[in-house]
C-alpha cells in the first residue's frame, strides 16, 4: 500500500502533437499531491499517463519513465491492466455503472475482472469496508441493491471512490473530483480524502486553489507557453510555500488570479 | 396548444403580455363542424368521398391558423399551422397500418382456430386442413437465421466500434452497407448456387434458407448493433480500465450489458424484417404440404409460402384456400407481435440492475 512515484524526463503525445514534456517530480507516499495550472496545460494529460489509462486513446504515447517504488511502469514487459489495478484513477464526472446496482459497483473491480471464488461474507465485507472508507456507508446501506445511478451526483461520486479502493490500489489519481459537485459534497469528499491519505498515496487535479491549498501537502503548478505549445511542470514544492512564496513569478500570477 | 393560466395579480390588459386566447375546446370544435360539415356534403350532396375529405383537410389547414390569427397573432397562427400538419402527417402514417391489422384481423379469424394450428395439410383439398407445418417451418427457419446472425452480427458491430481502424474497418463498413441492399431474391439465389455446388441443382432444404435469411439479417443486426454500441459512454469504458479491467472483459461486462436493452429491440426488429420474406425461400427451402421438422433434409413450408400458395392455388372451392391464407398471415402478424414483446422483456431485464 501507498508507494511512492517517480516521474523523470516525461513526454507525452497525441500522435505527433507533443502535450507535455520534460516533466520531473516525485510523489511521496501518504500524502496529498494537488495539480494546478490553467486550461488545456496537460494536468489530465499528465495524470492519466501515471495509471497508462493515457494509452487507451488511439495513436497516444509517452517517452520517459514512472517508476512506482522504484519499478517502471513503462518498462518492458509490464501489462498496463496490471498497472492500473494498482494505480486507481477517479474521474472529473460520476461514472457509476448504470447496469450495476450500489453493490455490484463497489466490487465491480473483482467480479469484471472474473474474482468469482470470492465467498458472499467477503464480499459483503469488502463492500462496507470501502463504502466506510468512502464515507458512504451510512448513507446506503439500506438499499445496496438500488441502482448505482439512484444516488445524487456527490453520492455517485463517493461511490466512484469506493469502487476504486475496493481494488485496494497503491495510488489513488482524482482528476478534478469535485468540479461536478456542490459545496456540500465538494466538503465531504475533501474530509474523505484527508483520510484516505493514512493509506494512499493520492494525486489530484483541481482548478479551485483553495481547494489545493486546503487538502495539499504538495502542489505542482503546471503552464503552457501558447495554444499548439507542450505544457511544462514550472515548479513543486510545499503547498504552503507555493501558496506564499512561490519561487516562480508565472506561478505567482497565477495563484494571484493574474492569469488562467 | 392554448393555456389557461392566467396571472392572478395583474390582468392581461395591464402588462399588455397577454394578447388573446382562444378556449380550449376551439380546435375540437372546428374538428367537429368540418366533419359534419362533410358528412353532410356526402350524405345530401352526394359527393365523392376522396374530394370531401381532401376538402376539409384544407378546411383545418386554413381555418385553424386562421383563427389563430385573428385571436392570438401570428407566432401562434404558425404553431397551430404546424401542429395540425404534423398531426395530419402522423395520421396519414397510422391509417394504413391500422388498416391492415383489422383487414388481416377480420378476414383471418374465421380459419385460426386449434385445427388450423395444429394439422398440416396432409391430403386436403378443399375445407379444414392447418398450417401447422408452415408455422414450425417459419419458427424453425427464422431461428436458425437468428442463431447464425445474431453472434455474427454482435461480433462484427463490436470489431467496427470497439477494435477497428483504418482500412480493414472501411472495408467491412462498406460491405454492410452494401449488403444492406442486396434484394432478398438474391441472397435465395446466392444460397442456391452456394450449396447446389455440395448438393446438385435439386437441393431445398430449411438450413438453405436460413443461410439465405441471414444475407439479409446480418447487416442489419451489425447497424443497429453498431449505433447501440456507440451510445455507450466513454466514461463507462474508462472507469472499467482505470479499475485494471481488460478491453475484452470490459467489452463483455460493461459495454454489452449496458447496450442490451438496444441489443435485444435492434435484434427483434432484425428478425421481424426477415420473417416474412417470401422470395429466398421459395427458391431455396421450396414448399411442401406435410410436416417438415428437419431443417437438414427435405422441402419446407414456411408461413409466407403458405400464404402465397393457399391465395394463387386455392383449390377447389377456392374460398377454403383463401380463408386459410388470411388465417396464416394473422399468425405471422401475431408471431411478429409476439417477439416485440419479449423483446420489451428482455430489454426491461437487462436495463436494470439486478438485485442480489
Ligand atoms: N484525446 C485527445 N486527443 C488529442 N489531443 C488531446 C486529447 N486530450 C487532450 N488533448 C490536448 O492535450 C492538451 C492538454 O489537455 P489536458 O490534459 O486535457 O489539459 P488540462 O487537463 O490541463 O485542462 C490540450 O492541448 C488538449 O487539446
Ligand atoms: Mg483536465
Amino acid at each position: 500500500m501507498a508507494k511512492r512515484i517517480d516521474v523523470k524526463d516525461l513526454d507525452i503525445y497525441y500522435g505527433s502533437f507533443r502535450a507535455v514534456e520534460g516533466v520531473t517530480m516525485s510523489i511521496e507516499p501518504r500524502s496529498i499531491t494537488a495539480l494546478i495550472g490553467p486550461s488545456g496545460c496537460g494536468k489530465s494529460t499528465f495524470l492519466r499517463s501515471l495509471n497508462r489509462m493515457h494509452e487507451v486513446i488511439p495513436g497516444a504515447r509517452v517517452s520517459g519513465s514512472v517508476l512506482l517504488d522504484g519499478q517502471d511502469l513503462y518498462g518492458a514487459g509490464i501489462d498496463p491492466v496490471s498497472v492500473r489495478r494498482h494505480v486507481g484513477m477517479v474521474f472529473q464526472r460520476p461514472n457509476p455503472f448504470p447496469t450495476m446496482s450500489i453493490y455490484e459497483n463497489v466490487v465491480a473491480g473483482m467480479r469484471l475482472n472474473g474474482g468469482r471464488g470470492v465467498r458472499k461474507a467477503e464480499m459483503d465485507g469488502i463492500v462496507e469496508g470501502a463504502l466506510q472508507g468512502a464515507n458512504l456507508w451510512n448513507e446506503v446501506k439500506d438499499r445496496l441493491d438500488r441502482p448505482g445511478s439512484s444516488l445524487s451526483g456527490g453520492q455517485q461520486q463517493r461511490l466512484c471512490i469506493a469502487r476504486a479502493i475496493a481494488v485496494k490500489p497503491d495510488v489513488l489519481l482524482m482528476d478534478e473530483p469535485c468540479s461536478a459537485l456542490d459545496p456540500i459534497s465538494t466538503l465531504a469528499i475533501e474530509d474523505l480524502m484527508d483520510q484516505l491519505k493514512k493509506d494512499y498515496t493520492i494525486v489530484i487535479v483541481t482548478h479551485n486553489m483553495q481547494q489545493a491549498a486546503r487538502v495539499s501537502d504538495r502542489t505542482g503548478f503546471f503552464n503552457i507557453a501558447g495554444t499548439g505549445k507542450p505544457g511544462k511542470l514550472i515548479e513543486m514544492d510545499e503547498t504552503s510555500t507555493m501558496f506564499s512564496t512561490p519561487s516562480v513569478q508565472a506561478t505567482e500570477d497565477y495563484i494571484s488570479g493574474r492569469f488562467g | 396548444m392554448t393555456t389557461t393560466t392566467t396571472p392572478t395579480a395583474l390582468t392581461s390588459s395591464e402588462v399588455g403580455l397577454n394578447q388573446g386566447r382562444l378556449p380550449r375546446w376551439s380546435t375540437p370544435a372546428t374538428i367537429v363542424a368540418v366533419v359534419v360539415l362533410g358528412a353532410l356534403a356526402t350524405l345530401v350532396l352526394d359527393a365523392p368521398v376522396p374530394l370531401v375529405v381532401g376538402l376539409g383537410v384544407l378546411a383545418l389547414l386554413v381555418t385553424l391558423p386562421a383563427l389563430a390569427w385573428v385571436v392570438e397573432g401570428r407566432r401562434r397562427a404558425n404553431d397551430r399551422m404546424w401542429t395540425v400538419l404534423v398531426t395530419l402527417a402522423f395520421a396519414l402514417a397510422l391509417l394504413p397500418l391500422l388498416s391492415l391489422v383489422i383487414t388481416v384481423t377480420q378476414n383471418g379469424l374465421a380459419r385460426f382456430d386449434w385445427d388450423f394450428l395444429t394439422t398440416d395439410m396432409r391430403g386436403v383439398l378443399g375445407e379444414g386442413g392447418g398450417a401447422l407445418h408452415a408455422i414450425v417451418g417459419t419458427l424453425i427457419i427464422t431461428g436458425l437465421a437468428t442463431v447464425i446472425s445474431v453472434p455474427i452480427g454482435i461480433m462484427t458491430a463490436v470489431y467496427l466500434v470497439e477494435y477497428g481502424r483504418g482500412r480493414l474497418a472501411r472495408a467491412i463498413t462498406l460491405l454492410v452497407d452494401v449488403m444492406t441492399g442486396i434484394p432478398s431474391i438474391v441472397a435465395g439465389l446466392f444460397a442456391f448456387a452456394l450449396f447446389a455446388i455440395f448438393f446438385g441443382p435439386s437441393v431445398r432444404f430449411g438450413i438453405g434458407g436460413a443461410v439465405a435469411l441471414s444475407v439479409l439479417m446480418i447487416p442489419v443486426v451489425v447497424r443497429s448493433v453498431e449505433e447501440m454500441l456507440k451510445l455507450v459512454p466513454n466514461e463507462l469504458r474508462e472507469a472499467s480500465y482505470a479499475l485494471g479491467v481488460s478491453q475484452w472483459r470490459t467489452i463483455v461486462r460493461v459495454v454489452l450489458p449496458t447496450a442490451a436493452a438496444g441489443i435485444a429491440t435492434g435484434v427483434t426488429l432484425a428478425i421481424a424484417r426477415v420473417i416474412g420474406e417470401t422470395a429466398p425461400l421459395l427458391i431455396i427451402t421450396g414448399s411442401t404440404n406435410i410436416l417438415n421438422t428437419d431443417p437438414t433434409d427435405g422441402r419446407m413450408s414456411s408461413l409466407p409460402i403458405f400464404t402465397y400458395y393457399s391465395y394463387t392455388i386455392p383449390g377447389v372451392p377456392p374460398e377454403f384456400g383463401v380463408e386459410r391464407a388470411w388465417a396464416a398471415a394473422l399468425t405471422l402478424f401475431l408471431i411478429v407481435m409476439l417477439l416485440n414483446l419479449v423483446a420489451r422483456v428482455v430489454s426491461r431485464i437487462f436495463g436494470s440492475p439486478t438485485s442480489r
